[in-house]
């Protein structure tokens, strides 16, 4: 290894998709011992040029070299060889297997002979040891938080002997404090000459972490700045292209009662989902809910939006109590945004049209007699698309052509204009309603939300991403193993105390406030 | 070699699939017909003979496109909605024996009823005994999570069981001298033909109009659109509120119910008794025809005329060249395979090279 080479040299690389340039000449160095933040919004071509690094694509364009030899490209095998590592956003970890097994897994047959297997653990532990990820190596996947397993990939790519890792989106997943466990391992392993690439969009972490952050926009490499010369907002505007400012909330009066929530529980093939949550959300209040994915969010959501039934427990929305049917939700004037745009927000293989009529279809104003009114509910999404500024070639195209930004909006439109006359709804049910978008359509989602409470509606946003929570939410509580912590006032909060309790450590005095919350 | 996912959407793909998929059919099956022999050119030309050449041929090709709209409607209609009815074939069979247990006569004579009324209710039981056989397999689908490709399929075979149980016991007909057939139905209930000297029955305009009827039900009713929502992503459908649960079973009572049509057809238009051989496979083929058609309503009445002239082509033209008639059988399979691959790359396009 020569130290006077960079770690890795792409040059020059350009992939095409058809007519879209998804990396367009991008030359970059990484040195040794470096941290290279690369950042960009959804769509940059971040992924793109990790794959084709990765050798899961090859470059239409360009090359690659590691430690000056030349990758040969489209060959994942030939970059692990070469010392490139990947973390991906999703691990892909075997869960019923030991630690020691998924490390060892399609590294080298699994039926070794035992002296070569302690041989192996051996030498995992002493990677353990030299980057301090301490793990213990007879664990099974399942039973390990989602922080160990995120050390546990990392180990696996140490172990292939890795001096390049990269790291997709890491701290997706992560509570602020298995971040900042992240943040110290990485120092380790720059302490240690490797380099590592971070991929991320949020600028807060990209600041802590990086020496140099590399900024791509629509496929370009639009800067390349060392992390003490710049700013959070210059990065924000490189990223995006221009200045963006996220809205803020001001203080609001709060009405009467929307959303009460008492002793609700709910279980699902023996599995507890929500346990005894007692939650009141105001007319004009926006509650959010933190939580680290997996905790009983999605179940929480099910139950707001009419398609998960309560075992017990008072769940009402205006003093009425709620059965768990969609339309009843939809009849009470309830918006709901799912989180999962694809799979649950829209058909993606029928018209826009019919998506955005959809909740209301067997209404008068949109059928008559089972037949449907196509010319109203085609003007009905005329007037949406309008008003919710969604960019569409037409409203006969299939849903899902439309880009994330775009179809989020078609699915707040739909859960906003109520029938289409300018009702506000009753309640919001917002979960995870920025995930996936770039920081505008971000900004637009937030201000439709600070705007319907300002007129009036409750709203109760879902969110993983804390920096959300405390710009839009009034109080905030936290979900852990299906239990719910007291809403706090965002005033009152820190983001430590908010970090503990997503990772459980506030829970056992959380119920004791839950029920004084109640 | 790998699959790359298309970015635009190109509705015009859709409609050049089934074409270019069917001429890749007759490029593939012209090695067969040039291995067994026989020159390619010929055996085509005598097949559309066969088909469409005469006025008879014509007749036979609309006579047996019949039933396969119908069977084809029924597999449209339930796989647009991922109700997977494989079950077409015992459907029709009870389409048909319901028919003849209405307008049979029984003992010599029929039931004493005006005959509109009979011939009402003659469809109506034929159309509610396919309904009710595949109402089974949707209901366990949705209770139970049980797989209806696997209930649809088995229970065709013991529908046939069935239909050979009654024909050897209560509806055998006495005066068939053994043979395993079903009393005649009413003369007076038969379908009237349509050209004469020939088999074709207003069948076919039941057929054709169904057809219509299906495509106005998915494209302009409440109900038809939940069943596309339903088929294309039931977690949104359900999500927006759209009753899954009720659309599924609606479903399976459309498609059941125009399964036993095409079974009503064959015995009141064509053979006026049931035997367990009145069917070469007309619900095997409806899934061909359903698929080669998009899914589409009307897409189906092309589709059935395509299956029915290269079935009724390759009989008279294996009588001439001496190309076994079992290539209508490879034609049609070999078309629902293309189709399959050509409706694929309407999505996905290929690209060669290393990954």
């Amino acid at each position: 290894m020569n130290e006077s080479l960079p770690a890795l040299r792409l040059a020059n690389i350009t992939k095409r998709f058809g007519k879209l340039v998804a990396n367009d000449d991008i030359s970059l160095e990484l040195g040794t011992g470096e941290v290279l933040a690369l950042l960009g919004e959804n769509g940059a071509g971040k992924s793109t040029l990790v794959s084709i690094l990765f050798g899961h694509y090859v470059a239409d364009e360009g090359h690659i070299e590691v430690f000056g030899q030349p990758l040969v490209p489209g060959n994942p095998k030939a970059a692990l060889a070469a010392g490139v590592g990947m973390v991906h956003q999703h691990f892909a970890l075997a869960d019923n297997l030991s630690v020691l097994d998924n490390v060892l897994l399609g590294t080298e047959p699994l039926w070794l002979p035992f002296s070569r297997r302690r041989a192996a653990r051996a030498r995992l532990l002493h990677t353990a040891a030299r980057f301090g990820l301490g793990v213990d190596p007879d664990a099974r996947v399942a039973a390990l938080s989602v922080g160990e397993r995120q050390r546990v990939e990392i180990l696996k790519a140490l172990y292939r002997g890795a001096h390049i890792l990269i790291l997709d989106e890491p701290t997706a997943v992560l509570t602020p404090q298995e971040s900042e466990s992240l943040f110290a391992t990485l120092a380790t392993l720059v302490a240690e000459g490797l380099s590592v690439i971070f991929i991320s969009h949020k600028l807060d972490e990209v600041l802590r972490v990086s020496a140099r952050v590399a900024v791509l926009r629509g496929g370009r490499l639009v800067s390349v700045r060392n992390t003490e010369d710049t700013t959070k907002t210059e990065l924000a505007e490189l990223m995006v292209g221009r200045s963006v400012t996220l809205p803020t909330r001001e203080p609001r009066p709060h009405g009467d009662m929307v959303l009460n929530l008492s002793g609700v529980h709910a279980a699902q093939g023996g599995k507890t989902l929500l346990d005894d949550l007692s939650l009141v959300v105001r007319a004009g209040e926006i509650v959010g809910i933190a939580g680290v994915s997996g905790n009983g969010q999605q179940a929480l959501a099910d139950l707001l939006c009419g398609t998960l039934a309560a075992d017990s427990g008072e769940v009402s929305v205006s003093g009425q109590a709620m059965r768990a049917n969609p339309r009843d939700w939809i009849a009470r004037r309830v918006a709901r945004i799912p989180e999962d745009r694809h799979a649950v927000g829209v058909v993606g293989d029928l018209p826009v049209w019919e998506n955005a009529a959809s909740e209301r279809l067997h209404l008068p104003a949109f059928s008559c007699a089972g037949i449907v009114r196509g010319k109203a509910a085609r003007a009905f999404t005329r007037t949406l698309v309008e008003q919710f500024d969604v960019r569409l070639s037409g409203i006969d195209v299939p849903a899902r052509v439309l880009s994330g930004g775009n179809m989020q909006k078609l699915i707040l439109g739909r859960a906003l204009s109520v029938a289409g006359d300018d009702v506000t709804p009753t309640l919001i049910v917002a979960n995870q309603p920025t995930w996936g978008l770039d920081i505008g359509a971000v900004a637009y989602v937030h201000r439709c939300l600070l705007d319907a409470a300002a007129a009036g509606a409750a709203v109760l946003v879902i969110s993983e991403d804390l920096d959300e929570l405390f710009a839009i939410a009034d109080r905030i509580a936290v979900m852990f193993k299906g239990r719910l912590g007291p809403a706090l006032p965002t005033e009152g909060c820190s983001r430590a105390a908010v970090g503990l309790a997503m990772a459980g450590s506030a829970a056992s005095d959380t119920k004791g406030a839950s029920q004084h919350a109640a | 070699m790998r699959l790359e996912s298309r970015s635009e959407y190109s509705p015009r793909a859709m409609l050049f699939a089934p074409i270019v998929a069917v001429l890749v059919t007759l490029g593939v099956c012209a090695l067969l017909v040039a291995w067994a022999g026989a020159p390619v050119g010929q055996t085509y030309a005598l097949l559309f003979d066969g088909a469409f050449g005469s006025r008879f041929a014509l007749a036979e090709t609309l006579t047996r496109a019949t039933p396969l709209i119908l069977t084809g409607l029924a597999a449209a209609v339930a796989f647009r909605a991922r109700l997977f009815n494989i079950g077409a074939e015992g459907q029709l069979y009870l389409g048909a024996l319901a028919a003849v247990a209405v307008g049979g006569m029984h003992g010599g004579s029929t039931f004493d009823l005006p005959l509109p009324l009979l011939s009402a209710l003659m469809i109506a039981a034929g159309a509610a005994a396919g309904a009710l056989w595949l109402l089974g397999p949707a209901w366990m689908k949705l209770k139970l999570g049980v797989d209806e490709v696997v209930t649809t399929l088995l229970l065709n075979f013991v529908a046939l069981l069935l239909v050979s149980m009654m024909l050897d016991g209560p509806m055998k007909d006495p005066l068939a001298m053994g043979w395993p057939q079903s009393v005649a139905l009413d003369p007076e209930l038969e379908f009237s033909r349509l050209i004469e000297r020939s088999r074709v029955h207003t069948g076919l305009l039941m057929a054709c109009g169904l057809a219509i009827l299906v495509w106005l039900i998915e494209r302009f009713t409440t109900f038809g659109f939940a069943l596309r929502a339903v088929g294309a992503n039931h977690r949104a459908a359900a999500f927006a509120g759209l009753p899954v649960g009720r659309t599924v079973l609606l479903c399976a009572l459309l498609s059941g119910a125009l399964a036993g049509l095409a079974g009503v057809g064959e015995v009141a238009g064509r053979t006026s008794y049931v035997t367990t051989d009145m069917s070469p496979g007309y619900g095997y083929a409806g899934i061909v025809i359903a698929m080669l058609a998009g899914l589409h309503p009307l897409g189906v009445l092309l589709a059935a005329l395509f299956v029915a002239a290269v079935q009724v082509g390759a009989d008279s033209m294996s009588r001439v060249v001496g190309v076994p008639n079992f290539i209508a059988d490879v034609i049609v399979a070999t078309a629902l395979l293309t189709m399959l691959v050509a409706t694929l790359l309407t999505r996905y396009r290929l690209r060669w090279g290393r990954t």
